[in-house]
Protein backbone atom coordinates (compact mmCIF):
# COMPACT_ATOMS: atom_id res chain seq x y z
CA UNK A 1 0.00 0.00 0.00
CA UNK A 2 1.34 3.45 -0.73
CA UNK A 3 -0.14 6.02 1.57
CA UNK A 4 0.31 9.69 1.84
CA UNK A 5 -0.19 12.30 4.32
CA UNK A 6 -2.72 14.82 2.65
CA UNK A 7 -3.72 18.02 4.23
CA UNK A 8 -5.88 20.69 3.14
CA UNK A 9 -4.69 24.36 3.77
CA UNK A 10 -7.85 26.43 3.48
CA UNK A 11 -8.09 30.25 4.22
CA UNK A 12 -12.29 30.78 5.49
CA UNK A 13 -13.77 34.27 5.35
CA UNK A 14 -12.46 37.73 4.44
CA UNK A 15 -8.71 37.69 4.34
CA UNK A 16 -6.84 37.78 0.96
CA UNK A 17 -2.92 37.59 2.74
CA UNK A 18 -2.49 34.27 1.49
CA UNK A 19 1.52 34.21 1.76
CA UNK A 20 1.99 32.12 4.96
CA UNK A 21 -0.87 29.36 3.46
CA UNK A 22 0.89 28.97 0.53
CA UNK A 23 4.24 29.41 2.89
CA UNK A 24 3.27 26.12 4.71
CA UNK A 25 1.45 24.26 2.11
CA UNK A 26 5.12 24.47 0.03
CA UNK A 27 7.01 22.91 2.92
CA UNK A 28 4.50 20.36 3.73
CA UNK A 29 4.45 19.44 0.10
CA UNK A 30 8.73 18.91 0.13
CA UNK A 31 8.33 16.81 3.51
CA UNK A 32 6.56 14.27 1.07
CA UNK A 33 2.70 15.31 2.35
CA UNK A 34 0.08 15.18 -0.65
CA UNK A 35 -1.46 19.32 0.04
CA UNK A 36 -4.95 20.45 -1.36
CA UNK A 37 -4.70 24.24 -1.23
CA UNK A 38 -8.40 25.64 -1.44
CA UNK A 39 -7.09 29.51 -2.03
CA UNK A 40 -8.44 32.66 -0.80
CA UNK A 41 -11.87 33.33 0.82
CA UNK A 42 -13.60 29.96 1.43
CA UNK A 43 -16.72 29.58 3.34
CA UNK A 44 -16.50 26.91 6.60
CA UNK A 45 -18.99 25.16 4.51
CA UNK A 46 -16.53 25.00 1.45
CA UNK A 47 -13.15 24.17 3.27
CA UNK A 48 -15.59 21.11 5.38
CA UNK A 49 -16.74 19.95 2.39
CA UNK A 50 -13.49 19.87 1.04
CA UNK A 51 -12.36 18.51 3.33
CA UNK A 52 -14.68 15.37 2.95
CA UNK A 53 -14.39 15.03 -0.39
CA UNK A 54 -10.75 15.14 -0.94
CA UNK A 55 -10.24 12.77 2.19
CA UNK A 56 -7.89 14.30 4.34
CA UNK A 57 -5.72 13.29 7.26
CA UNK A 58 -5.29 17.01 8.58
CA UNK A 59 -7.20 20.54 7.71
CA UNK A 60 -5.02 23.37 8.55
CA UNK A 61 -6.44 27.14 8.44
CA UNK A 62 -4.93 30.51 8.08
CA UNK A 63 -6.23 33.46 8.93
CA UNK A 64 -4.88 37.16 9.52
CA UNK A 65 -7.64 38.83 9.73
CA UNK A 66 -9.29 38.71 13.29
CA UNK A 67 -12.23 36.39 12.48
CA UNK A 68 -10.49 32.93 14.13
CA UNK A 69 -12.70 33.01 17.30
CA UNK A 70 -16.02 32.75 14.70
CA UNK A 71 -14.68 31.02 11.80
CA UNK A 72 -12.20 28.46 13.24
CA UNK A 73 -14.80 26.30 15.21
CA UNK A 74 -17.36 26.75 12.62
CA UNK A 75 -15.24 24.74 10.52
CA UNK A 76 -14.94 22.30 13.42
CA UNK A 77 -18.14 22.36 13.61
CA UNK A 78 -19.53 21.39 10.66
CA UNK A 79 -16.83 18.87 9.46
CA UNK A 80 -17.74 16.99 12.51
CA UNK A 81 -21.42 17.09 11.43
CA UNK A 82 -19.89 15.38 7.91
CA UNK A 83 -18.61 12.71 9.98
CA UNK A 84 -15.22 14.07 9.70
CA UNK A 85 -14.57 14.41 13.74
CA UNK A 86 -10.97 12.40 13.34
CA UNK A 87 -9.85 14.68 11.08
CA UNK A 88 -7.28 16.55 13.06
CA UNK A 89 -7.41 20.40 12.54
CA UNK A 90 -4.84 22.80 13.14
CA UNK A 91 -4.50 26.80 12.49
CA UNK A 92 -1.85 29.79 12.02
CA UNK A 93 -1.75 33.38 11.40
CA UNK A 94 -2.23 36.37 13.70
CA UNK A 95 -3.61 34.89 16.95
CA UNK A 96 -3.47 36.48 20.30
CA UNK A 97 -2.37 34.23 23.11
CA UNK A 98 -5.20 34.36 25.01
CA UNK A 99 -7.61 33.23 22.16
CA UNK A 100 -5.69 30.35 21.85
CA UNK A 101 -6.77 28.06 24.75
CA UNK A 102 -10.46 28.65 23.23
CA UNK A 103 -9.63 27.31 20.20
CA UNK A 104 -7.81 24.69 21.04
CA UNK A 105 -11.36 23.76 23.29
CA UNK A 106 -13.21 24.14 19.89
CA UNK A 107 -11.03 21.35 18.68
CA UNK A 108 -7.91 22.58 17.57
CA UNK A 109 -5.09 20.30 18.60
CA UNK A 110 -1.94 23.33 17.32
CA UNK A 111 -2.19 26.81 16.45
CA UNK A 112 1.01 28.84 15.38
CA UNK A 113 1.66 32.22 15.64
CA UNK A 114 4.11 34.29 13.42
CA UNK A 115 7.79 33.60 13.21
CA UNK A 116 7.06 29.60 13.80
CA UNK A 117 9.42 27.81 11.58
CA UNK A 118 7.44 25.42 8.63
CA UNK A 119 9.61 22.62 9.96
CA UNK A 120 7.66 22.80 13.15
CA UNK A 121 4.24 22.20 11.63
CA UNK A 122 5.88 19.30 9.61
CA UNK A 123 6.91 17.81 12.85
CA UNK A 124 3.48 18.25 14.26
CA UNK A 125 1.69 16.53 11.62
CA UNK A 126 4.63 13.86 11.65
CA UNK A 127 4.20 13.04 15.48
CA UNK A 128 0.42 13.28 14.95
CA UNK A 129 0.35 10.43 12.29
CA UNK A 130 2.64 8.11 14.71
CA UNK A 131 0.44 8.86 17.48
CA UNK A 132 -2.90 7.79 15.71
CA UNK B 1 -15.85 -13.35 -2.63
CA UNK B 2 -16.55 -9.87 -1.33
CA UNK B 3 -15.95 -9.49 2.29
CA UNK B 4 -18.52 -7.75 4.52
CA UNK B 5 -16.13 -4.62 4.51
CA UNK B 6 -15.53 -4.41 0.76
CA UNK B 7 -19.06 -5.19 0.38
CA UNK B 8 -20.41 -2.07 2.82
CA UNK B 9 -17.94 0.07 1.31
CA UNK B 10 -19.40 -0.69 -2.44
CA UNK B 11 -22.81 -0.03 -1.04
CA UNK B 12 -21.61 3.37 0.38
CA UNK B 13 -20.34 4.73 -2.76
CA UNK B 14 -23.75 3.44 -4.32
CA UNK B 15 -25.81 5.53 -1.87
CA UNK B 16 -23.86 8.49 -2.05
CA UNK B 17 -22.61 8.36 0.81
CA UNK B 18 -19.85 11.67 0.87
CA UNK B 19 -17.32 10.70 3.34
CA UNK B 20 -18.07 6.59 2.32
CA UNK B 21 -17.29 7.78 -1.39
CA UNK B 22 -13.93 9.84 -0.43
CA UNK B 23 -12.76 6.73 1.26
CA UNK B 24 -13.13 4.49 -1.45
CA UNK B 25 -11.18 6.43 -3.53
CA UNK B 26 -8.65 7.00 -0.82
CA UNK B 27 -8.41 2.81 -0.81
CA UNK B 28 -8.22 2.92 -4.75
CA UNK B 29 -5.52 6.05 -5.03
CA UNK B 30 -3.47 3.83 -2.24
CA UNK B 31 -3.68 0.64 -3.83
CA UNK B 32 -5.37 -0.76 -0.31
CA UNK B 33 -5.79 -4.40 -0.33
CA UNK B 34 -9.46 -4.19 -0.07
CA UNK B 35 -9.70 -2.26 -3.49
CA UNK B 36 -9.33 -4.92 -6.46
CA UNK B 37 -13.22 -6.04 -5.17
CA UNK B 38 -14.97 -2.53 -3.97
CA UNK B 39 -14.07 -2.24 -7.92
CA UNK B 40 -15.06 -5.62 -9.04
CA UNK B 41 -18.29 -4.82 -6.83
CA UNK B 42 -18.85 -1.44 -8.54
CA UNK B 43 -17.40 -2.28 -12.38
CA UNK B 44 -20.62 -1.55 -14.78
CA UNK B 45 -18.56 -1.23 -18.29
CA UNK B 46 -22.01 -0.20 -19.59
CA UNK B 47 -22.30 2.56 -17.21
CA UNK B 48 -24.11 5.63 -18.93
CA UNK B 49 -21.78 8.41 -17.50
CA UNK B 50 -19.93 10.27 -19.85
CA UNK B 51 -16.36 11.43 -19.16
CA UNK B 52 -15.24 13.98 -20.42
CA UNK B 53 -10.89 14.93 -20.20
CA UNK B 54 -9.73 17.64 -20.24
CA UNK B 55 -6.20 18.15 -21.15
CA UNK B 56 -3.08 21.07 -22.21
CA UNK B 57 -0.21 22.65 -21.15
CA UNK B 58 0.28 23.96 -17.44
CA UNK B 59 -1.34 27.37 -17.47
CA UNK B 60 -3.76 26.85 -20.34
CA UNK B 61 -6.77 27.53 -18.20
CA UNK B 62 -8.05 23.57 -17.88
CA UNK B 63 -8.56 24.06 -14.11
CA UNK B 64 -11.18 27.80 -14.96
CA UNK B 65 -12.19 25.69 -18.31
CA UNK B 66 -13.33 22.76 -16.06
CA UNK B 67 -15.40 25.53 -13.78
CA UNK B 68 -17.49 26.29 -16.14
CA UNK B 69 -18.55 22.96 -17.35
CA UNK B 70 -19.44 22.14 -14.33
CA UNK B 71 -21.36 25.46 -14.21
CA UNK B 72 -23.14 24.40 -17.08
CA UNK B 73 -23.94 20.83 -16.36
CA UNK B 74 -25.00 22.02 -12.62
CA UNK B 75 -27.40 24.19 -14.65
CA UNK B 76 -28.87 20.85 -16.27
CA UNK B 77 -29.27 19.60 -13.14
CA UNK B 78 -26.93 16.53 -13.04
CA UNK B 79 -24.13 15.44 -10.50
CA UNK B 80 -20.58 16.25 -11.80
CA UNK B 81 -17.47 14.61 -10.21
CA UNK B 82 -14.09 15.63 -11.29
CA UNK B 83 -10.99 14.24 -10.82
CA UNK B 84 -8.24 17.35 -11.15
CA UNK B 85 -4.69 15.59 -11.60
CA UNK B 86 -1.65 17.46 -10.61
CA UNK B 87 2.01 16.39 -10.29
CA UNK B 88 3.92 14.93 -7.49
CA UNK B 89 7.74 15.84 -6.42
CA UNK B 90 10.29 13.46 -7.95
CA UNK B 91 12.48 14.51 -5.04
CA UNK B 92 10.19 14.23 -1.95
CA UNK B 93 7.11 12.46 -3.38
CA UNK B 94 4.98 15.05 -1.69
CA UNK B 95 2.64 17.28 -4.14
CA UNK B 96 0.98 20.93 -4.02
CA UNK B 97 -2.83 20.19 -5.65
CA UNK B 98 -3.99 23.47 -6.41
CA UNK B 99 -7.12 22.69 -9.31
CA UNK B 100 -9.50 23.30 -6.58
CA UNK B 101 -8.68 27.23 -6.42
CA UNK B 102 -10.17 28.30 -9.87
CA UNK B 103 -13.35 25.70 -8.90
CA UNK B 104 -14.30 27.96 -5.72
CA UNK B 105 -17.43 28.61 -7.31
CA UNK B 106 -18.84 25.15 -6.88
CA UNK B 107 -17.07 24.19 -3.66
CA UNK B 108 -19.88 24.12 -1.04
CA UNK B 109 -21.76 22.38 -3.70
CA UNK B 110 -23.03 19.10 -2.21
CA UNK B 111 -24.31 17.94 -5.69
CA UNK B 112 -20.40 18.51 -7.06
CA UNK B 113 -17.81 15.75 -6.40
CA UNK B 114 -14.10 17.29 -6.62
CA UNK B 115 -11.17 15.15 -5.93
CA UNK B 116 -7.71 16.19 -6.53
CA UNK B 117 -5.09 13.35 -7.48
CA UNK B 118 -1.12 13.52 -6.79
CA UNK B 119 0.08 11.57 -10.12
CA UNK B 120 2.88 9.87 -7.60
CA UNK B 121 5.43 8.50 -10.46
CA UNK B 122 3.34 7.92 -12.84
CA UNK B 123 3.90 9.36 -16.83
CA UNK B 124 1.02 10.14 -19.30
CA UNK B 125 -0.70 12.94 -17.17
CA UNK B 126 -2.63 10.99 -14.68
CA UNK B 127 -2.39 8.83 -11.77
CA UNK B 128 -2.06 5.32 -11.89
CA UNK B 129 -4.94 4.89 -10.15
CA UNK B 130 -6.96 7.73 -11.94
CA UNK B 131 -9.00 5.41 -14.17
CA UNK B 132 -10.37 3.33 -11.11
CA UNK B 133 -11.27 6.38 -9.55
CA UNK B 134 -13.45 7.33 -12.58
CA UNK B 135 -14.93 3.97 -12.16
CA UNK B 136 -15.55 5.12 -8.49
CA UNK B 137 -17.19 8.16 -9.33
CA UNK B 138 -19.63 6.63 -12.18
CA UNK B 139 -20.53 4.00 -9.67
CA UNK B 140 -21.80 6.89 -7.64
CA UNK B 141 -24.01 8.00 -10.74
CA UNK B 142 -22.05 11.06 -10.84
CA UNK B 143 -22.89 12.06 -14.74
CA UNK B 144 -20.60 13.46 -16.43
CA UNK B 145 -17.11 13.11 -14.66
CA UNK B 146 -14.72 15.90 -16.09
CA UNK B 147 -10.95 14.74 -15.72
CA UNK B 148 -8.58 17.10 -15.80
CA UNK B 149 -4.79 16.56 -16.63
CA UNK B 150 -1.86 17.78 -15.25
CA UNK B 151 0.10 19.99 -17.63
CA UNK B 152 0.88 17.90 -20.35
CA UNK B 153 3.54 18.63 -22.98
CA UNK B 154 3.78 16.82 -26.18
CA UNK B 155 3.03 12.76 -25.23
CA UNK B 156 0.70 12.54 -22.61
CA UNK B 157 -2.18 11.42 -24.38
CA UNK B 158 -3.51 8.77 -21.82
CA UNK B 159 -6.72 10.70 -21.47
CA UNK B 160 -7.88 9.71 -24.87
CA UNK B 161 -7.63 6.62 -24.02
CA UNK B 162 -10.08 6.81 -20.79
CA UNK B 163 -12.23 9.86 -21.62
CA UNK B 164 -15.70 9.76 -23.75
CA UNK B 165 -14.82 13.04 -25.45
CA UNK B 166 -11.42 14.93 -24.67
CA UNK B 167 -10.94 18.96 -25.26
CA UNK B 168 -7.18 20.08 -26.11
CA UNK B 169 -7.12 23.43 -24.54
CA UNK B 170 -4.27 25.52 -26.19
CA UNK B 171 -3.11 28.94 -25.89
CA UNK B 172 -1.25 31.63 -28.03
CA UNK B 173 2.28 32.13 -27.31
CA UNK B 174 3.89 28.12 -27.37
CA UNK B 175 5.59 27.89 -30.55
CA UNK B 176 5.41 28.06 -34.25
CA UNK B 177 3.13 26.04 -36.50
CA UNK B 178 5.98 23.23 -36.32
CA UNK B 179 4.75 22.59 -32.61
CA UNK B 180 1.15 21.70 -34.15
CA UNK B 181 2.44 19.73 -36.74
CA UNK B 182 3.72 17.46 -34.25
CA UNK B 183 2.69 13.70 -33.72
CA UNK B 184 0.70 13.45 -30.18
CA UNK B 185 -0.79 15.62 -28.04
CA UNK B 186 -2.08 17.18 -31.29
CA UNK B 187 -3.47 13.81 -32.04
CA UNK B 188 -5.83 13.11 -29.57
CA UNK B 189 -8.10 16.35 -29.40
CA UNK B 190 -11.81 15.21 -30.07
CA UNK B 191 -12.62 18.92 -29.69
CA UNK B 192 -9.48 21.22 -29.65
CA UNK B 193 -10.27 24.65 -27.49
CA UNK B 194 -8.59 27.84 -28.32
CA UNK B 195 -8.45 29.61 -24.99
CA UNK B 196 -7.20 32.94 -23.92
CA UNK B 197 -8.89 34.09 -26.92
CA UNK B 198 -7.83 37.94 -26.44
CA UNK B 199 -4.78 37.66 -26.09
CA UNK B 200 -2.35 38.25 -28.69
CA UNK B 201 -1.83 35.78 -30.99
CA UNK B 202 -5.08 34.19 -31.29
CA UNK B 203 -4.93 34.35 -34.94
CA UNK B 204 -1.67 33.07 -35.28
CA UNK B 205 -2.89 30.01 -33.23
CA UNK B 206 -5.67 28.87 -34.65
CA UNK B 207 -4.12 29.59 -38.81
CA UNK B 208 -1.83 27.11 -37.37
CA UNK B 209 -3.93 24.65 -35.96
CA UNK B 210 -6.76 24.71 -38.67
CA UNK B 211 -3.54 24.25 -41.68
CA UNK B 212 -2.18 20.94 -39.70
CA UNK B 213 -6.02 19.90 -39.26
CA UNK B 214 -6.29 20.45 -43.09
CA UNK B 215 -3.56 17.82 -43.79
CA UNK B 216 -5.75 14.62 -41.99
CA UNK B 217 -6.70 12.15 -44.65
CA UNK B 218 -10.03 12.15 -43.97
CA UNK B 219 -11.97 15.17 -43.07
CA UNK B 220 -14.89 13.74 -41.21
CA UNK B 221 -12.58 13.07 -38.46
CA UNK B 222 -11.25 16.90 -38.19
CA UNK B 223 -11.95 18.02 -34.48
CA UNK B 224 -13.90 21.46 -34.24
CA UNK B 225 -11.73 24.41 -33.02
CA UNK B 226 -13.42 26.52 -30.56
CA UNK B 227 -12.23 30.14 -29.78
CA UNK B 228 -13.05 30.64 -25.97
CA UNK B 229 -12.22 33.03 -22.66
CA UNK B 230 -12.87 30.64 -19.59
CA UNK B 231 -11.96 33.62 -17.76
CA UNK B 232 -14.64 35.33 -19.30
CA UNK B 233 -17.40 32.79 -20.37
CA UNK B 234 -17.02 34.02 -23.89
CA UNK B 235 -17.33 31.18 -26.41
CA UNK B 236 -18.45 28.73 -23.41
CA UNK B 237 -22.01 27.87 -25.08
CA UNK B 238 -20.47 27.44 -28.64
CA UNK B 239 -18.18 24.88 -26.62
CA UNK B 240 -21.12 23.03 -24.77
CA UNK B 241 -22.88 23.03 -27.78
CA UNK B 242 -20.04 20.77 -29.65
CA UNK B 243 -19.36 18.82 -26.17
CA UNK B 244 -23.36 17.65 -26.52
CA UNK B 245 -23.02 17.10 -30.15
CA UNK B 246 -20.16 15.13 -30.08
CA UNK B 247 -21.52 12.93 -27.35
CA UNK B 248 -24.76 12.02 -29.61
CA UNK B 249 -23.03 11.19 -32.37
CA UNK B 250 -20.22 9.47 -30.27
CA UNK B 251 -19.79 5.36 -30.65
CA UNK B 252 -22.35 3.19 -30.19
CA UNK B 253 -22.46 2.18 -26.08
CA UNK B 254 -21.44 -1.31 -26.71
CA UNK B 255 -18.42 -0.15 -28.61
CA UNK B 256 -17.56 2.09 -25.48
CA UNK B 257 -17.93 -0.44 -23.15
CA UNK B 258 -15.85 -3.45 -25.07
CA UNK B 259 -13.09 0.11 -25.29
CA UNK B 260 -13.67 0.18 -21.50
CA UNK B 261 -12.68 -3.34 -20.35
CA UNK B 262 -10.06 -3.94 -22.94
CA UNK B 263 -8.27 -0.87 -21.42
CA UNK B 264 -9.19 -1.97 -17.63
CA UNK B 265 -7.44 -5.74 -18.61
CA UNK B 266 -5.03 -4.23 -20.55
CA UNK B 267 -3.42 -2.02 -18.06
CA UNK B 268 -3.65 -4.91 -15.47
CA UNK B 269 -1.69 -7.40 -17.47
CA UNK B 270 0.85 -4.23 -17.21
CA UNK B 271 0.88 -4.12 -13.64
CA UNK B 272 0.56 -7.37 -12.88
CA UNK B 273 3.34 -8.61 -15.56
CA UNK B 274 5.32 -6.35 -13.49
CA UNK B 275 4.50 -7.69 -10.35
CA UNK B 276 5.32 -11.14 -11.25
CA UNK B 277 8.45 -10.45 -12.98
CA UNK B 278 9.77 -8.36 -9.74
CA UNK B 279 8.97 -11.32 -7.25
CA UNK B 280 10.37 -13.70 -9.70
CA UNK B 281 13.66 -11.98 -9.33
CA UNK B 282 13.11 -11.84 -5.70
CA UNK B 283 12.63 -15.45 -5.60
CA UNK B 284 15.54 -15.91 -7.92
CA UNK B 285 18.40 -13.02 -6.68
CA UNK B 286 16.96 -11.50 -3.21
CA UNK B 287 16.26 -8.39 -4.96
CA UNK B 288 16.52 -6.12 -7.27
CA UNK B 289 20.06 -4.84 -6.51
CA UNK B 290 21.09 -8.34 -5.89
CA UNK B 291 20.36 -8.71 -9.88
CA UNK B 292 21.96 -5.64 -10.59
CA UNK B 293 24.78 -6.63 -8.44
CA UNK B 294 25.16 -10.36 -10.03
CA UNK B 295 25.13 -8.48 -13.72
CA UNK B 296 28.35 -6.05 -12.75
CA UNK B 297 29.92 -9.47 -11.48
CA UNK B 298 29.44 -10.77 -14.96
CA UNK B 299 27.35 -13.52 -13.80
CA UNK B 300 24.66 -12.89 -16.00
CA UNK B 301 23.04 -10.16 -17.88
CA UNK B 302 20.22 -8.22 -17.99
CA UNK B 303 19.05 -9.38 -20.74
CA UNK B 304 19.54 -13.47 -19.70
CA UNK B 305 17.37 -12.42 -16.72
CA UNK B 306 14.25 -11.45 -19.42
CA UNK B 307 15.04 -14.65 -21.13
CA UNK B 308 14.65 -16.46 -17.59
CA UNK B 309 11.54 -14.66 -16.86
CA UNK B 310 10.25 -15.36 -20.49
CA UNK B 311 11.57 -19.12 -19.53
CA UNK B 312 9.43 -19.12 -16.38
CA UNK B 313 6.01 -20.04 -17.69
CA UNK B 314 7.34 -22.62 -20.81
CA UNK B 315 9.52 -24.18 -17.75
CA UNK B 316 6.34 -24.69 -15.72
CA UNK B 317 4.47 -25.70 -18.19
CA UNK B 318 6.80 -28.29 -19.25
CA UNK B 319 7.34 -29.28 -15.69
CA UNK B 320 3.35 -29.57 -15.81
CA UNK B 321 3.34 -31.98 -18.65
CA UNK B 322 6.70 -34.17 -16.96
CA UNK B 323 4.81 -34.48 -14.11
CA UNK B 324 1.15 -35.85 -16.61
CA UNK B 325 3.67 -38.01 -18.27
CA UNK B 326 5.17 -39.73 -14.82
Amino acid sequence: MDRKIRVLIGKPGLDGHDRGAKYIARALRDAGMEVIYTGIRQTPESIANAAIQEDVDFVGLSLLSGAHNHLFPEVARLLASKGGSDIVLFGGGVIPEEDIPGLKEAGFKAIFTPGTPATEVVDFIEQEIRTR
Amino acid sequence: MLSSEAADLACKVRSYDQRGLARVLSMVENRHSLAPSILHSLYNPERSCLTIGITGPPGAGKSTLTNRLITYYRMHGTKVGVIAVDPSSPFSGGALLGDRVRMQDHASDPEVFIRSMANRGHLGGLSGTTRDALEVLAAASYNPVLVETMGVGQAEVEIASIADITLLVLVPGLGDEVQTMKAGIMEIGDIIVLNKSDRAGMEQLEMSVNASLDLIPDQADRPPVIRCSAQTGKGVAELTDAIVSYASSGTGSKAAARRRSALILNSIIREKGRELAEELILDRYGSIEEAIESTLEGKTTPYWIGEMLSGFLKNKRENENECKRD
